[in-house]
């Protein structure tokens, strides 16, 4: 099994993903970055999956706790970069992919968990609002 | 009268064997030239249904073929496996429901991806589930 490369990036965790996911390779993604979150003091992961070609309804649970988890550990997720053919194929499937903030590239991303840990005094819905690129539209984005 | 060409068939007995299953089936629909967007759909129904042979069925296989039809192409993908079967087809097509810890969306969410979508399953015997996704 592969194993997809978790990196330091400020105190941030990018995650790119460049291989072809089969489950247990997100279930092991899953766990390392719960114990990197906690090893690096990490407030974000931003997870790019614009070399992903298809999200099923495995990997998008996967996406959906992970998200959960970091926010657990206190560190927010992004998944950036998806694939408008992903986007469509997922809404069809009825996944909403809930709780997961989305941006569309990985400087959105990184620009959101800046604003992010910088209102770390204010509520996460509060800010949430303001910074979520691509709520509105019909994206499967977080916040719909 | 649907003519088929081109069969191949993969085993499905571990977690690889499902991504080479969504990597010919992206192939074969690349080679008769689905959209983008129906490649994307086609390839992943392919990877639930897939997953299903795998965790519910045990172990099985996948055939993957070129169909054509009235002047169209389509890619057609068979999944089949001798476990337990399936007791209610109906209730395991309803969205969100789950006989394990899934979202219970692979089987329906399977079926509203493709253009035709067939399963044949008895308790004991196995299932089959055949899928088409055409061209437009």
């Amino acid at each position: 099994m592969e194993r997809v490369p978790v990196l330091s990036l400020g105190d941030a965790l990018l995650v790119s993903i460049q291989i072809d996911l089969q489950d247990n390779t997100v279930l092991a993604l899953q766990e390392d970055l719960a114990e990197r979150i906690v090893a690096t003091g990490a407030r974000g992961v931003l997870i790019d999956i614009s070399a992903v070609d298809i999200v099923d309804s495995f990997i998008g649970r996967m996406f959906a706790s992970i998200a959960a988890l970091s926010r657990l550990l206190d560190a927010e997720t992004v998944v950036v970069g998806m694939r408008p053919a992903v986007a469509i194929t997922l809404v069809e499937l009825g996944l909403s992919l809930e709780g997961v903030r989305t941006a569309l590239d990985v400087e959105r991303g990184m620009k959101i968990l800046r604003a992010l840990s910088d209102h770390r005094d204010l509520p996460v819905t509060d800010v949430a609002e303001d910074l979520v690129p691509v709520a509105e539209g019909g994206g499967p984005a977080a916040g719909t | 009268m649907t003519i088929s060409t081109g069969v191949d068939e993969l085993p499905i007995r571990s977690g690889d064997d499902v991504v080479r299953v969504r990597q010919l089936v992206r192939a074969r629909a690349q080679e008769v030239r689905l959209s983008l967007v129906d490649q994307t759909k086609l390839v992943t129904a392919a990877s639930e249904l897939a997953r299903n042979t795998l965790v519910h069925g045990g172990s099985g296989t996948a055939t993957v073929e070129t169909v054509h039809r009235e002047g169209r192409a389509g890619i057609r993908a068979v999944f089949a496996d001798q476990g337990p079967g399936i007791p209610d087809v109906d209730q395991a097509l309803t969205p969100g429901w789950t006989s394990g810890s899934g979202l219970g969306l692979g089987l329906s969410g399977a079926r509203k991806l493709v253009d035709e979508f067939a399963i044949d399953t008895a308790v004991g015997r196995g299932t089959t589930v055949t899928v088409v996704k055409w061209t437009r």
